[in-house]
């Protein structure tokens, strides 16, 4: 396949936008690592995939979206909740096992979710989100509420047949879905290339659904931003559905316990030299907003993670009442009378 | 009352709800103008129209995760899975996602969901479109599990289930679909995790499921002729379980047996044995027996078949042998 990377848009993206954009990315940046340090001191006890590196995607696509428009995501979904407004000290309250956790210590790193930000969970088993992201499209479109579900997922998913389900009924019932793979390279351990028939995992699938095949920089905000706001509104119109193939790289391991020795040194220098976060900030630099703008939304960032952490390692540990909590809609955990 | 088969009852659930509430939606394969493979949704599509009865692809994966997407934003969906066995096609999304997502989340997602399924042997289909799973479902915590025995059960039980604001695997006996019975006119809706007495006797109590409660009903009739007095339970809903029911007729005849159509191991029987021995040991006059498939899957030929599965001839001789 020839399918080609998309040159970065022409169009200019108005300021306000472009420091949002920043902003975002900085704050999922600062967060992340964080959460790393947080690991090293041995306060975050379960696993956690970070998405250090891959900031572009989240911001560029939260920032595009509608207060209801809805997220659905992977287990590498830190960033995608903290950029739909979810609150940052419970998410790092929930990394730490903590009742004032987002999900009082029951859900964890891997499911981080805010129903009230529109971010409508993390999914952990590969793939599973898909048909559910098409299931929330299909609400919207029948309730006619004009809503739009953005799902992310890896490039591993690409081989999976949830993959292939939900993009033919999305395709067939013309849902208001849109479909981001974020190609990081690699599944856990192994190239995405040496187990896929096709060099693109996504965007070269795209034409088996009828659909134009987007392969794009998923390191360039601008671009994700752009990308974003033409395939929600091509959801939102009544065009149906999009399948977006972001180019990215995570700049750690797959989760907590990958060093990441498996990849060439060469090509880690390769991709961090295009880190979106400083890419971006040389790039409003060179557009001529104030280096000291910059710094402060840098100071701002810091602060509120900062006071993240505090919240969260204030918070009490989980208690056991959440143990028989909330398996049914009465709050309760009874199967028999 | 009018005299409805089962899967005529069925759709006359599935009526009544989509009647009754406009986020009821009901989806699956050759669910809409074909009305089912087997018949249970014929009518639905041309009175409801081709938005709220809708085909789908061969995806069962698609199918549960929509139905779920859906539940979780506003519709109440009815999904179709066409036989029992194919839940292993698609269990990730059921077991996985379905059954802990309010959980996890703790309490941010409701998920209004029925799964309705066919279920269970007797139509010489073989081993892959035969299976009794209900103890799949079972286990799995998050999952409320139904399976009718009659045709009003079958509409009240399915309308109860649709109402109910979680997710409910839906069993209907294959072998039951041509069953006819008398159904209540008018609205008719049951409640989920009650069992049903349908048989008083003195002597011995028998647990039955779906298809099993009319042969252990029939198997009842001919112990009576021989002097022992069987009452018959008929469980209907496995979550929630009504043990409240279940034990009050085991304390009165002092012995339980199980009537179930799975393999033997894990059966739901073996749960209400475990309950039973528990908390009303001192009441047990003799042992729990439990009367299964063996534990194998199920063979296609009718002669086969018909000796695998339980029969009113192995509950009459098992019981009466037991009760000697």
């Amino acid at each position: 396949m020839s399918t080609r990377v998309e040159k970065p848009p022409a169009a200019e993206i108005d300021r306000p936008t472009r420091l949002r954009l920043y902003q975002l990315m900085v704050e999922l940046r600062d967060f992340e690592q964080r959460a790393y340090e947080l690991f090293l001191e041995n306060l975050v006890r379960g696993t956690s995939h970070l998405a250090l590196g891959q900031e572009a995607i989240s911001a560029g696509y939260a920032v595009a979206m509608r207060a209801d428009d809805y997220t659905f995501c992977t287990y590498r979904g830190h960033g995608h909740t903290l950029a739909r407004g979810a609150s940052m000290a419970a998410a790092m309250a929930e990394l730490l096992g903590r009742g004032n956790g987002m999900l009082h210590g029951k859900g964890g790193s891997m499911h981080l979710t805010d129903v009230r930000h529109g971010a409508m969970g993390s999914y952990a088993i590969v793939g599973a989100h898909l048909p559910i992201a098409a299931g929330a499209a299909w609400s919207a479109q029948v309730r006619k509420s004009g809503q739009v579900a953005v799902c992310f997922f890896g490039d591993g998913t690409t081989n999976i047949g949830a993959f292939h389900e939900a993009l033919n009924l999305a395709v067939i019932w013309k849902l208001p879905v849109v479909f981001v793979c974020e190609n990081n390279q690699y599944m856990e351990y192994t190239p995405i290339r040496s187990v896929t028939a096709v060099e693109h995992p996504a965007a070269d699938r795209a034409s088996a659904y009828g659909l134009e095949p987007i392969l794009v920089d998923g390191n360039d905000a601008d671009v994700m931003y752009e990308r974003a706001r033409q395939t929600i509104d091509t959801a939102r119109n009544g065009g149906g559905p999009s399948l977006v193939e972001a180019l990215t790289y995570r700049h750690g391991g797959h989760s907590r316990a990958d060093p990441a020795k498996y990849r060439p040194d060469a090509e880690v220098r390769e991709w961090l030299s295009r880190d979106p976060v400083t890419r971006y900030r040389e790039r409003l630099l060179a557009a001529g907003i104030g280096e000291a703008e910059v710094n402060e939304i840098e100071t701002r960032a810091q602060q509120k993670v900062d006071a993240a952490t505090e919240e969260a390692r204030n918070g009490a540990p989980a208690t056991v009442d959440a143990i028989e909590r909330q398996v049914w809609s009465d709050g309760g955990a009874a199967w028999r009378n | 009352m009018a005299e409805l088969s089962f899967r005529e009852a069925i759709a006359a659930g599935i009526a009544q709800e989509m009647e009754r509430d406009p986020m009821v939606y009901f989806i699956g394969e050759d669910v809409g103008a074909a009305g089912g493979v087997f018949k249970a949704t014929v009518g639905l599509f041309e009175r409801f129209g081709p938005d709220r009865v809708r085909d789908t692809p061969i995806s069962e994966q698609a199918i549960i995760g929509a139905a779920m997407g859906a539940a979780m934003t506003g519709l109440r969906p009815i999904a179709e899975i066409m036989f029992s066995d194919f839940l292993a096609t698609c269990w990730d999304m059921i077991a996985n996602q379905v059954a802990k997502t309010r959980y996890m989340t703790d309490g941010q997602v409701s998920i209004p969901l029925v799964i309705r399924t066919a279920n269970g042997g007797g139509t010489r289909f073989g081993a892959q479109h035969s299976q009794s799973l209900e103890n799949w479902a079972m286990a799995v915590p998050g999952l409320k599990v139904v399976a009718p025995s009659t045709p009003a059960d079958a509409k009240g039980l399915l309308a109860a289930a649709i109402r109910d604001p979680d997710p409910v695997i839906f069993f209907e006996q294959k072998s039951l679909y041509g069953v006819k019975g008398e159904v209540p006119d008018g609205e008719h809706v049951e409640r989920l995790g009650e069992a049903k007495v349908r048989r008083d006797g003195k002597d011995c109590t028998i647990l039955a499921l779906a298809a099993m409660v009319p042969k252990a009903m029939q198997a009842a009739e001919q112990l009576a002729a021989d002097g022992i007095q069987a009452t018959v339970v008929d469980v209907r809903s496995l979550v929630p379980l009504d043990t409240r029911t279940i034990l009050r007729e085991v304390v009165k005849t002092g012995r339980l047996f199980t009537v179930e159509e799975n393999p033997r191991l894990c059966g739901w029987g073996a749960e209400l044995a475990s309950i039973v021995a528990d908390e009303c040991f001192d009441d047990l006059d003799g042992p729990i027996v439990r009367i299964t498939t063996p534990h194998v899957p199920l063979p296609a030929a009718d002669v086969l078949e018909d000796a695998a599965m339980p029969s009113v001839e192995r509950i009459t001789q098992t019981v009466r042998g037991s009760m000697r």
